[in-house]
């Protein structure tokens, strides 16, 4: 079977009144990686937070379909449920909540009552990713993401993708504030991950990410849209020269949203 | 899958079972209801003279005029005393039918048979079931409800009861000082270990009813011991009290831990004293849950007196709609080197109303105390509400007291992070919820734990706006 397809059609997206998303087409299909690309203020957190469906984004217009289906219509659970996941930039801590009762929720959330996973073989299982991930296994009955390093909290992101093993992944920059060894972990994680029905869309502002998953698509967005799309090469060359000769190009002065 | 609507259910124990009483007092408290209670109990005369003076003291303080709302609260609607039947049991076979159908229905005495040390079993004002393991019985552990250990035990019974809390203490406690009835006798001898939990279960069955169990546990130098009681309670529409005195003394290098699951239905006014005496090297533990009730007023105290005692006090208060805990904690450090840490974990919801009152004082011989208090809440919605009232009173500048408040609510940002993953509003706020207590369901029995955490997805249930 092949993977599912995410189809993001003219997404225009607000928040507080203020609009952020300007018509953003975008299409993943399983098997693919993409990497959206773009200096800070284009909107790039905002594509991922509406596409998971974050309270405070409001879709004005546009359409985002998993497989056909209208996740607009979905409640964050169902588009979790339906495929969806989001590894985020700043993940919350929450008390009390073991690490590993939380992840074991996660993953029994998408089986029926009476399906769930058994202690055993959630425990082999997260025991494997772990050390992929190079994660202290301490780390499992840890309080979730609470007191945790900024590389901690990234890992344990991709420890749940992994374990969640979702059809449709956003990253959103989960490469900030690691260092270059933490980069090659979770990057090792995430090419582990990667099959025909696997596909992730990964959104960062710097090519070193991509040095080590490579894209089959690389997308720059500026003003809230997406203003090029090209292959790995486009990648590197923004690593380059980075982002004026875009600019140039489009005729476009400010990147930033807001600007005309 | 689609989100499943949260069901609204009832309180769990809030059914009641027909009146069986062989014996109840008429409404009211006079002084002939408290001959009554005390003839019918074949007590010494000292036992009737304190109850009489005890009387006194009650109609003479006026009602408390801090804390919850008391003004709807009808003296003269109470019935004092019930007597559900004529013996208290050591075969569970011999509890009349009908009690034992209520205590069935509760899970008692089921719990015995796995894990318990003893079990008593309070219904209305008499304990009406009772039994301890042989083998604490031969290391001369004693256990058994107060009437008896009155009887059996004077001298004993005589010497410690109403030593840490007089009738003169408070309106509530020279209330029960008059009318108490049932409750637990606990003594263990010198360095004597019972190692598994002693516990009593207590349940209000009747309207209107007043139930004051008095319970006494000595644990004597280098023993140790954990008593556990629970109590419920049928939905009536009229208030019913509940209002008990428990005193411990805790003797040189001895252990108590005291916890508490209570989870009366919310018409009930839970107005309780609670105080225990730590002398040297000795360590008290309240471990206070209070879910339940119309209005909780609570506050657990230690009297560290021996250099080097322990006061620890864990609680969690949970409060709905139209109901109030105002719950906390008193450390008293009365000698050198004394240490003391409360940790209150409150929970509002639906209106509800949750308040931390607590007092720590350090004496003029606490050298080298130190207090640690913890206070969080977490408020579930914009009607529900908390408040913390800390009272600290220092005589000693050699003293260490560090205090640490904190108000959170459940934040869109958690949820949006938990729902992310696959779990439903309702699935991730509980969540939320139980992280939150963690910190208290981690000391109880596996098996309290177990049933605590059921408890409160049960009171969380519906609570999703």
């Amino acid at each position: 079977m092949a993977g599912s397809t995410l189809e993001i059609k003219d997404l225009h997206v607000e928040i507080e009144g203020l609009e952020i998303l300007k018509g953003v087409n975008l299409t993943i299909n399983g098997g693919e990686f993409h990497a959206v690309m773009g200096p800070n203020g284009t909107g790039k957190s905002t594509l991922a937070s509406a596409v998971m469906g974050h309270p405070k984004y409001e879709v004005t217009q546009g359409e985002i379909l998993l497989d056909g289906e209208n996740v607009l219509e979905m409640e964050v659970d169902e588009r979790a449920q339906a495929g969806l996941f989001l590894a985020m930039q700043y993940p919350s801590e929450i008390s009390g909540v073991t690490n590993s009762d939380f992840l074991r929720s996660a993953i029994n959330s998408r089986r029926e009552e009476g399906d769930e996973i058994s202690l055993m073989k959630f425990i082999k299982q997260m025991d494997a990713k772990m050390d992929t991930l190079d994660i202290d296994k301490n780390m499992a009955q840890r309080y979730l993401n609470e007191g945790f390093s900024g590389g901690e909290k990234k890992r344990n992101e991709i420890l749940q993708l992994m374990n969640i093993e979702p059809s449709i992944a956003i990253l959103d920059e989960i490469d900030s504030g690691l260092d270059i060894d933490a980069l090659k972990v979770v990057a090792k994680g995430i090419n582990e991950m990667r099959d025909d029905k696997f596909g992730c869309l990964i959104i960062t502002h710097y090519q070193r990410l991509l040095n080590y998953i490579t894209p089959d698509q690389v997308h720059v967005m500026m003003q809230g849209r997406i203003v090029k799309t090209g292959g790995p090469e486009l990648a590197q060359r923004l690593e380059e020269e980075g982002y004026d000769w875009i600019k140039e190009e489009l005729g476009i002065e400010d990147e930033t949203i807001g600007a005309k | 899958m689609a989100k499943k609507a949260p069901e609204m259910e009832d309180y769990k124990y809030g059914f009641h079972d027909k009146d069986v009483s062989v014996y109840r007092t008429e409404k009211g408290l006079t002084e002939q209801v408290v001959k009554d209670i005390s003839a019918r109990k074949n007590e010494p005369e000292w036992m009737l003279n304190y109850r009489l003076k005890s009387l006194e003291v009650f109609y003479k303080k006026p009602m408390p005029q801090w804390g919850g709302d008391l003004s709807e609260l009808n003296f003269d609607d109470i019935t004092y005393y019930v007597k559900p039947s004529e013996n208290t049991e050591r075969s569970w076979d011999e509890v009349p039918q009908e009690i034992k159908d209520t205590f069935d229905r509760l899970g008692i005495p089921e719990a015995e048979q796995q894990y318990l040390a003893g079990v008593s079993a309070q219904y209305e004002s008499e304990v009406v079931y009772h039994n301890m393991q042989e083998d604490l019985e031969n290391l001369g552990v004693i256990f058994k409800d107060s009437d008896t250990a009155l009887r059996e035990n004077e001298d004993l019974f005589r010497q410690y009861f109403a030593k840490s809390i007089p009738n003169s203490d408070n309106k509530f406690a020279a209330l029960n000082s008059a009318v108490w009835s049932g409750g637990s006798f606990i003594y263990v001898p010198k360095n004597t270990k019972v190692d598994t939990p002693l516990q009593a279960y207590f349940r209000i069955n009747s309207e209107n009813m007043g139930q004051f169990e008095r319970t006494l546990i000595i644990a004597d130098e280098g023993s140790s011991v954990h008593y556990v009681e629970g109590c419920t309670a049928p939905t009536y529409s009229s208030s019913s009290l509940h209002s008990a005195v428990v005193e411990i003394f805790v003797k040189k290098d001895a252990y108590c831990r005291y916890t508490t699951i209570q989870n009366w239905a919310n018409n009930v006014y839970n107005l309780v004293t609670k105080r225990a005496v730590a002398e040297e090297n000795a360590s008290m533990e309240w471990v206070d849950g209070n879910l339940g009730s119309k209005l909780t007023m609570k506050y657990p105290s230690v009297l560290l007196t021996g250099e080097g005692a322990r006061g620890h006090t864990l609680s969690i208060a949970l409060a709905g709609a139209g109901q109030h805990q105002d719950a906390g904690a008193k450390m008293h450090h009365l000698a050198p080197n004394t240490s003391s840490s409360i940790v209150s974990k409150s929970i509002s919801k639906n209106g509800g109303k949750v308040t931390y009152r607590g007092i720590v004082q350090f004496g003029k011989k606490a050298d080298g105390a130190r207090s640690n208090i913890e206070c969080d809440t977490l408020i579930m919605d914009n009607e529900s509400t908390s408040d913390t009232i800390p009272y600290n009173e220092i005589m000693n500048e050699n003293i260490s007291l560090e205090h640490e408040a904190k108000v959170s609510k459940v934040s869109e940002e958690q949820l949006f992070y938990l729902m992310s993953r696959g779990l439903s509003e309702e699935e991730a706020t509980e969540m939320i919820v139980m992280g939150f207590i963690e910190p208290f369901t981690k000391e109880l029995p596996m098996e309290y734990a177990v049933e605590m955490n059921r408890l409160i997805k049960f009171e969380m249930e519906g609570s999703i706006g």
